[in-house]
């Protein structure tokens, strides 16, 4: 029996070692992330440089925004334009304006915000060869084509419509009247960048300065950032701790662990696995409201059997047919709001929302719907498919819209998920107008308008007119609400192109995509803004 | 055995040529990356060209390949999509998933070998069944569930370790994840070792041993035990590799900036570089890892010789 005794004593040791060590390393960091008011907060990997303009994804955002500061910015509750930089902005044609920005603003390192550190960063992104992701924002500014032609090297290196009057003044010509610019300057992309990044880009991404809320103390690439309070800054958004620690995490499930043992403290992405039990998990310390981004189903209106007058009464039916508040339940846990226009409640009435504008177009009526698309001669071709990328958990709900198509037809084969490999494959199927029938696609605002939504999405060419819809009345109609000379014009003359939409149907709205967030009990006043992102400079700790 | 080792040396080159080959072909299968690098924006003709331009994307597949294993000879592993190079991102990565490799490698050899030992000598007694149960158990339960299962109740509930590892994964953070990783292996260990160990000790040389009248421990150790290595010492080297490269999920679990983490982001954004350049190092660590075993068998069995 000398082998059993032996064996015991190992096992013993290691269960010994094990209680012994765990017990050091869980008292040894907890004292680290509490007590000091500095918040810690999930991050993941930027995807791309941290730049502004070449930033177009939540974890480059979540630097940024907190480091930057631009012209203006949106209050998160409202959307209504808060003047940051900005002095004033001013325009008699709707196309060229004159931006003034305030006087000793600086940026971290002591150097100041001039009128060239705007010109100077819009041209950089606005190059090409600069391979900025955000850099078609500028193809509304005279002079786009000679920065970056289609084909070719460019002949320019600056837009010949940005000139800098002073030192606190530059003026910018558009090659449009566009009514609303001036609101959409809270972008990240258009935020100012200092001197001593013009003379490295690259180093100066690996460690940013800038003019924000909150400058970096330090950085270790993949791992964590810790932000604190940036003494030079004079904005509205003076932060109300002392610092954030972003941390990277590889997994939503290791950070929802973590919070729910109070070491970390904001957390933005709950798992979906968790969200029935999220509210008791966390004793109700969850957030669920809605963002600037809108969920749609678009149809192939650049194939023959989608682009008829009778296709058209299909998708109106089609979006009667589809039942989005069980949807929304059973499906996200309600952490979706069922659309009932075409753009975002994030705008408020000030951004150009009007809900229920869609109206019964977009209320689930399984027997009006059964009797439009009858009467319309049924779906093109007897059949159709709505094409989704496997990669972003979009299986479930495009099974369910389905399903909710199928029983109002009566006929289970109606219609079909189409599922694509990756996110990259659905892009490229778009892009090359490869569909032959429907797909689902999404719109994230950069700005809280509703011709952020309307105009890129359903303009003939728009930049992202992924059903290719082209309608002239819209057109016109967006036209006259870009050379509007009020907000209030511009609103009711969106609206009227909406309208449009609806009898048209190119895409069906399907839903509003909720902000979701959970917080430690160690923090307070957290919540997030329109664009997914937590408002990391109110959260008190 | 000098020309025998040279000899797997020499066969590693086209197994290595292949393989990246292989790697790269399928992640440029899988389509062109940059329009979702626009993340469903407007995309701009003239920077996708130009980004297009820089990845080599506007070239044939063979000038790709060529282009990427030259700059490989040359120590250049290329860069992910945000500028940080796959040098440093395997300077982060492999030393920890190294670690965690070590602690399940550990865990798994050392209980997996005793438990195996001890139920193959009682083979048939209720220690023996026990230990076959458990190990059914262990196989039969999907990694993710026991990682998942283990850190709610041992982090989250009883509070007796941290939750997610803390950065650069210090050692003692690594006993649960390691304890994970190697549950299912060390349940193959046992049975493996059990049923060697169980066939061996009726064998000739184990009662000559006892009849000789040495020492039982002795007997168990020299004996019999080192003659029933074999098929472990095979399963362990390949589950070495195996461990390296398939330590993803139990990281994804908690919170460890692996090997796997990086792999993973590098499929999710088609990196080549990034796929292709962690693939390889995994390739070569399977193939150093293979030639070990073998080298081992002829350590562990004299009758094994190689010329």
């Amino acid at each position: 029996m000398r082998g059993a005794t032996r064996a015991k004593f190992v096992v013993g040791a290691v269960a010994v070692a094990l209680v012994a060590t765990a017990c050091s390393s869980g008292s040894s960091s907890s004292s680290g992330s509490s007590g000091n008011g500095v918040v810690s907060a999930l991050w993941g990997i930027p995807q791309n440089s941290l730049m502004p303009g070449n930033t177009n994804e939540i974890n480059g955002s979540k630097v940024i925004e907190n480091i930057l500061t631009g012209l203006i910015s949106y209050d998160p509750k409202t959307s209504a334009v808060i003047k940051e930089n900005e002095d004033s902005i001013t325009t008699t044609d709707q196309q060229h304006f004159t931006v003034k920005i305030k006087s000793g603003l600086k940026f971290s390192d002591g150097t100041p915000v001039t009128a060239s550190s705007y010109v100077d960063a819009w041209n950089y992104a606005a190059l090409s060869t600069n391979k900025q992701l955000n850099g078609s924002y500028f193809a509304i500014v005279q002079g786009y084509p000679a920065v970056a032609p289609a084909t070719g090297n460019p002949t320019a290196t600056t837009l010949s419509g940005l000139k800098v009057v002073d030192d606190t003044t530059f003026t910018v010509a558009l090659t449009a009247k566009n009514s609303t610019w001036p609101q959409s300057l809270g972008f990240l992309g258009f935020d100012p960048l200092p001197t001593s990044f013009f003379k490295d880009p690259a180093a100066w991404a690996k460690n940013p300065i800038g003019n924000g809320p909150y400058k970096i103390s330090s950085y270790t690439v993949n791992q964590e950032m810790d932000l604190v309070p940036n003494p030079e800054y004079t904005g509205s958004q003076t932060p109300e701790n002392k610092g954030i620690d972003l941390k990277v995490y590889t997994d939503p499930t290791a950070a929802y662990a973590d919070l729910q043992s109070n070491k970390l403290d904001v957390d933005d992405t709950i798992p979906t696995a968790n969200l029935p039990n999220v509210q008791s998990d966390l004793n109700g310390r969850f957030i669920n409201t809605p963002s600037g981004t809108t969920a749609y189903i678009g149809f192939p209106l650049y194939q023959a059997d989608w682009s008829t007058a009778k296709a058209q009464q299909v998708r109106v039916g089609l979006s009667m047919a589809i039942d989005r508040a069980t949807i929304s339940n059973k499906i996200f846990n309600s952490t979706v709001t069922p659309a009932t226009e075409f753009t975002n409640p994030v705008l408020g009435d000030a951004g150009g929302y009007k809900a229920n504008l869609c109206g019964a177009s977009c209320q689930y009526n399984p027997t009006k719907a059964k009797q439009m698309i009858e009467a319309a001669g049924g779906l093109p071709g007897g059949q159709m498919s709505i094409a989704y990328n496997s990669d972003g958990g979009n299986a479930d709900w495009v099974n369910a819209v389905c399903n909710s198509i199928n029983n109002t037809l009566g006929n289970n084969n109606a219609c079909v998920g189409k599922p694509t490999t990756n996110f990259a494959d659905l892009r490229n199927e778009i892009t090359n107008k490869q569909l032959t029938s429907a797909f689902r696609t999404a719109w994230s605002m950069d700005w809280p308008l509703a011709v952020d939504f309307l105009q890129p999405l359903f303009y003939t060419n728009g930049a992202a007119n992924d059903t290719h819809y082209s309608n002239a009345n819209f057109d016109s109609l967006i036209n006259q609400a870009n050379s509007a000379s009020s907000t209030t014009q511009a609103n009711s003359l969106l609206q009227q192109a909406e309208a449009q939409l609806v009898t048209n149907m190119p895409a069906i709205p399907l839903w509003y995509e909720n902000s979701t967030a959970g917080y430690s009990s160690n923090v307070s006043n957290v919540q997030m803004d329109g664009f997914k992102v937590p408002v990391y400079w109110a959260v008190k700790k | 055995m000098g020309r025998y080792v040279i000899r797997r040396l020499l066969q590693m080159i086209p197994v290595f040529i292949g393989t990246t080959f292989l790697i790269f072909y399928m992640v440029y299968a899988l389509g062109d990356p940059v329009n979702a690098m626009f993340a469903g924006k407007a995309v701009d003709p003239a920077v996708a060209a130009q980004i297009r331009h820089q990845l080599w994307l506007d070239r044939p597949l063979w000038e790709q390949y060529l282009h990427y294993m030259g700059n490989i000879f040359q120590g250049n592993f290329g860069t992910a999509y945000n500028g940080e190079e796959v040098t440093t991102l395997m300077g982060t990565a492999f030393p920890n998933t190294l670690k965690l490799t070590t602690v399940a490698f550990s865990i798994e050899c050392v209980l997996g070998i005793l438990l195996g030992v001890f139920s193959g000598l009682k083979r048939g007694r209720f220690v023996d069944t026990l230990v076959l149960i458990l190990t059914l158990l262990v196989i039969s339960i999907p990694v993710f569930v026991i990682g998942l299962v283990a850190q709610y109740f041992i982090a989250v509930k009883w509070h007796i370790v941290d939750p997610s590892v803390a950065y650069g994964s210090p050692w003692q953070d690594l006993i649960l994840p390691g304890a994970v990783l190697a549950s299912v292996s060390l349940a193959y260990v046992a049975r493996l070792t059990r049923t060697s160990v169980a066939e061996n000790v009726r064998a000739d040389y184990v009662r000559t041993a006892v009849a000789k009248g040495l020492p039982r421990r002795r007997v168990v150790t020299n004996h019999l035990l080192r003659n029933s290595l074999i098929p472990v010492v095979t399963f362990l080297g390949t589950d070495l590799g195996a461990l390296m490269g398939g330590a993803l999920v139990t990281e994804r679990i908690f919170n460890i900036q692996g090997v796997g983490y990086y792999l993973y982001q590098g499929i999710l954004q088609q990196n080549s570089p990034t796929v292709v350049g962690f693939v390889t190092i995994l390739v070569i660590v399977y193939l150093v890892a293979n030639l070990l075993v073998d080298l081992l068998y002829a350590v562990l069995d004299p009758r094994i010789r190689y010329a």
